[in-house]
């Protein structure tokens, strides 16, 4: 422990570690030699041996979990995580301190910020470091994606960024050491806090935002039932659906699937735009895609202008034959 | 129920135009439009009131120009307006902005309900709602998607997670942030327009909510903008050609060679 130390938030869910924290953990793993401090696994809540392993796997110098002594009145709620995060970042005073810019991460992230007085980056795509200041150099999209700034925390410790999923590359180190284990005790304060009543799963399936491929259709696909064909596709691939603001706004699918600047930001390995013509609010949530696809009749279309491969046609007799090309042979 | 809904003054990032040379954004011209994430706010608010009684008073903090914003927002059935203007807001990143806010929210008092948009459509950082929340230590449920249930010292929400929903409560006050909501915001009306005519706006600075200018704007912004720049230009794109097959058969090599089918 030193107060130069990197420490990365892992998300867990159903107890287990949520992918985006592993990414963030080899970013941090790449960053630290120019940054200097120890990369530290940060956990509330006890960390079994696997866990444990897991992250000395992505380069985890320690791992820290914060017991809350007692029992935790409302074990989910972001502002006593927050609570007991603030509390240990004040003893142990890290220099960084990165979370995944989930729907936790972008509530839970903010909330201790203000309890640290100090600047948060959200959404960041890039991470690199003013190896003579020891700066964080965060780097993000605003204005609708029209332009990116390059954001720095100069005079407040630690420096904090979320960071979407998908956006960093996981990468296990070579030969992983054995990681410190310590422990940080506080008991929960006492505060008013939202209570969750109950959970609903719209799909078993990771959600848009989360999936490695994404398969989204546009009004170009003229009938609701077109989201069926491209389902199949994207079960094929091992992917979800996605969908345009215009196809939700006739209606033809749930607003849980809009990607773009109202709806979801995605970052899959793969996007197929299908019958989508690419406005700047759509692209805005989806250019960040390692591959693009763009299947549309107009070849005029600006979805063309962004995409990686094109295809221009009728998705209608496209897609039918990728599924025939694709036989038994896709993950799904 | 006393509600306030904080809504913000964006230019329409649709409309937004850079400067190839510097790579900087070109103002000049882009229209200003009320962020989209805090119609949805007032809408909701607006409803609520209509449905359960009370008042809506919205805030904003910006250029004095940011009035308009919240004259729309009287001629709608909002009941008090406050401008927070002042040079020392300037500049402020999130924790300035919520600092700000929350000080006015203090000084104005006794609201049961705060809505803010789930974020602004120019910075999109969605942090200034749960960063006022915590200054002023009260709860926050952020991307909440329909309010279920409010009243009785209380609100029950569904907000939008990863994969699905949760149904949350919490007691009064409580902040939430709203995503865009299914019913648009409403016309005003002949009757509203009039009626909103003799409503002031309260314009309030620094001095005014007991903020310590140190703390605001650029001064009490921990962030700084190192750098702006243009996003990479896009290599070109590479169309799979011939018939519907052939087509088809290009698109699953790629996929082969990408991994993601065998």
């Amino acid at each position: 422990m030193s107060p130069r130390d990197i420490w990365v938030f892992v998300e867990r869910r159903n107890g287990r570690a949520h992918p985006v924290s592993f990414e963030l953990l080899s970013k941090a793993n790449a960053l630290k030699g120019e940054l200097g401090g120890d990369l530290v696994a940060l956990f509330v809540g006890e960390v079994g041996p696997v866990l444990k392993e897991e992250c000395e796997a992505y380069g985890a110098d320690e791992v820290l979990w914060i017991s809350a002594g007692g029992a935790m009145p409302a074990p989910d709620s972001c502002e006593i995580m927050a609570d007991l995060v603030a509390r240990t970042a004040r003893e142990r005073a890290p220099s960084v301190l990165l979370a995944g810019a989930t729907v936790f991460g972008r509530t839970f992230m903010p909330l201790v910020a203000v309890r640290l007085r100090t600047g948060l980056t959200a959404d960041c795509t890039e991470l690199a470091v003013d190896a003579e200041r020891k700066l964080l150099l965060q780097t993000r999209p605003a204005f609708g994606g029209n332009i990116l700034a390059t954001i720095v925390c100069p005079d407040t410790k630690p420096q904090m960024a979320t960071v979407r999923p998908h956006v960093f590359r996981m990468e296990k180190v070579k030969e992983p050491k054995a990681a410190r284990l310590e422990t940080a005790l506080f008991d929960a304060s006492p505060m008013r806090v939202a209570e969750l009543l109950e959970t609903i799963v719209e799909t078993e399936e990771a959600g848009v935002a989360e999936s490695d491929v994404v398969v989204s259709g546009g009004r170009g696909l003229g009938k609701p039932e077109g989201f069926e064909l491209l389902a199949t596709l994207a079960r094929k691939l091992g992917g979800v659906v996605g969908a345009s603001r215009g196809a939700v706004d006739l209606g033809w699918i749930r607003a849980s699937h809009q990607v773009g600047q109202t709806g979801n930001t995605v970052n899959p390995k793969l996007y197929v735009a299908c019958g989508i013509s690419g406005a700047i609010q759509h692209v805005t949530g989806m250019k960040g895609s390692e591959v693009i696809v763009a299947i549309n009749e107009d070849p005029d279309a600006p979805i063309f202008q962004i995409a990686d491969y094109g295809i221009i046609g009728d998705l209608y007799e496209v897609i039918p034959r990728i599924l025939e090309e694709l036989g038994d042979g896709g993950r799904g | 129920m006393d509600i306030l809904v904080s809504m913000k003054q964006v230019p329409d990032t649709q409309k937004v135009k850079i400067d190839p040379e510097r790579g900087t954004l070109i103002r000049k011209g882009v229209p200003a439009i009320a962020n989209p994430f805090d119609e949805s706010a007032l809408e909701v608010a607006l409803d609520l009131k209509e449905r359960l009684g009370g008042t809506v008073t919205v805030i904003t903090m910006g250029i004095p120009d940011a009035e308009c914003l919240l004259r729309d927002a009287l001629t709608l059935g909002a009941d008090r307006a406050v401008l927070l203007t002042d040079r020392d807001f300037a500049g402020a990143d999130t924790l300035a902005t919520s600092y700000a806010l929350s000080m006015a929210i203090r000084a104005l008092g006794g609201f049961d309900l705060l809505l803010f948009g789930k974020q602004a459509i120019d910075g999109d950082t969605a942090q200034v709602g749960p960063e006022t929340a915590c200054h002023l230590g009260m709860p926050v449920i952020t991307f909440v998607s329909s309010i279920v249930s409010a009243g009785n010292g209380g609100v029950v929400v569904e907000r939008m997670i990863e994969g699905g929903l949760e149904v949350m409560r919490s007691d009064f006050p409580v902040l939430l942030t709203i995503v865009k909501a299914p019913r648009r915001l409403r016309i005003p009306t002949l009757d509203g327009i009039i009626a909103s005519l003799n409503v002031p706006v309260r314009r309030m600075g620094a001095s005014d909510i007991g903020a310590q200018a140190s703390l605001c704007g650029l001064k009490g912004s921990p962030t700084r903008v190192k750098k702006v720049f243009t996003p990479a230009v896009h290599s070109k794109i590479r169309f799979f050609e011939g018939s519907a097959e052939e087509k088809a058969r290009g698109f699953a090599e790629l996929l082969r060679e990408k991994g993601i089918a065998r």
